[in-house]
């Protein structure tokens, strides 16, 4: 594949938008499990919301 | 199950764990075949190579807008239904939208230096572009300063109705003021000006950039429901501490 006299334009680009995207997933999946591991610490010391509290 | 059982958080959530393995998959596989399909399209007759930049350019556009015009639906489900969903899907476009509309910001720029000689110029559409990133940064700085989520949430909401009026400015500013920026070529009357050979790849591209997009979305309202029921088990702890 030839990229031209531009090359390093392109490749730029396509580089930008793989390390945005790559973030932006790596922040997704790190939020996920961060919010996991603080929700399975709760639920294991028995807090429980409002809405699961049986009166 | 109805579509109004999603209105609850629970259910949304085994739903959303169900199907988003599926989705990762499916955007993957369009991401592979998109890309494969881009690289060995033909060069453009007038910019050569560079039109690759295009297929990454335009879907990410396409998204910056798509991802306000989700927050502008989502906000009125806040203000008028105070549904905590909408809230949740609103806070959730506003990254996604807020890196798309960067992207093409930046790859347009990069698009722009071999092809106008320019990396960048005061013109509607690039203006009127760089604002909607602006207004993400708006959001984002409500969501993430608001000590207390829903008064966060109600100030988002305004903010993402009051700059839905930059979205028709953003689509027709190539038609009503004279850009260097060139008229819309896709979604235009009288059919697309692009050749089957180039434009093929890049709806492909769009279309996983677009499932990309509802894959996050998804991922990101379901850490957001998560991140509220921690902080709703923490207030019910604190408060039995103190009583």
């Amino acid at each position: 594949m030839n990229l031209g006299p531009h090359a390093e334009f392109i490749v730029a680009a396509y580089a930008v938008t793989a390390f945005v995207v790559a973030a932006l997933i790596a922040w997704v999946a790190l939020d996920y499990s961060a919010q996991r591991r603080v929700l399975d610490d709760l639920e294991e010391r028995g807090v429980t919301r409002r809405s699961q509290r049986k009166e | 199950m109805p579509v109004t059982d999603l209105a609850n958080p629970t259910r949304f959530l085994t739903l959303v764990n169900r199907v988003l393995p599926w989705l990762v998959a499916a955007t993957c596989v369009l991401f592979a075949i998109g890309l494969i399909r881009a690289m060995s399209a033909p060069d453009d007759y007038q910019q050569g190579a560079t039109v690759k930049i295009m297929y990454l350019h335009v879907p990410a556009a396409w998204l910056g807008m798509f991802g306000w015009g989700l927050m502008s639906i989502a906000a009125l489900g806040t203000l008028v239904w105070r549904h905590p969903l909408a809230d949740v899907a609103g806070k959730a476009a506003a990254p996604i939208g807020a890196a798309f509309t960067f992207i093409c910001l930046v790859t347009g720029s990069l698009w722009g230096r071999p092809t106008w000689g320019t990396y960048w110029v005061w013109d509607a559409r690039l203006t009127s572009m760089l604002v909607l990133l602006l207004l993400y940064l708006g959001v984002l700085a409500l969501y993430w300063t608001a000590e207390e989520p829903g008064r966060g949430a109600r100030a988002a909401a305004i903010l993402s109705l009051v700059g839905a009026v930059n979205l028709p400015i953003i689509k027709f500013s190539v038609d009503w003021w004279n850009t260097l920026h060139q008229p819309a070529s896709v979604f235009r009357m009288g059919g697309s000006t692009i050749a089957p050979a180039l434009l093929t790849p890049l709806l492909i591209m769009a279309l996983a950039f677009t499932l990309l997009f509802v894959t996050l979305h998804l991922a990101i309202m379901r850490n957001e429901i998560l991140r509220r029921r921690v902080r709703s088990m923490r207030l019910v702890q604190a408060q039995e501490l103190h009583a």
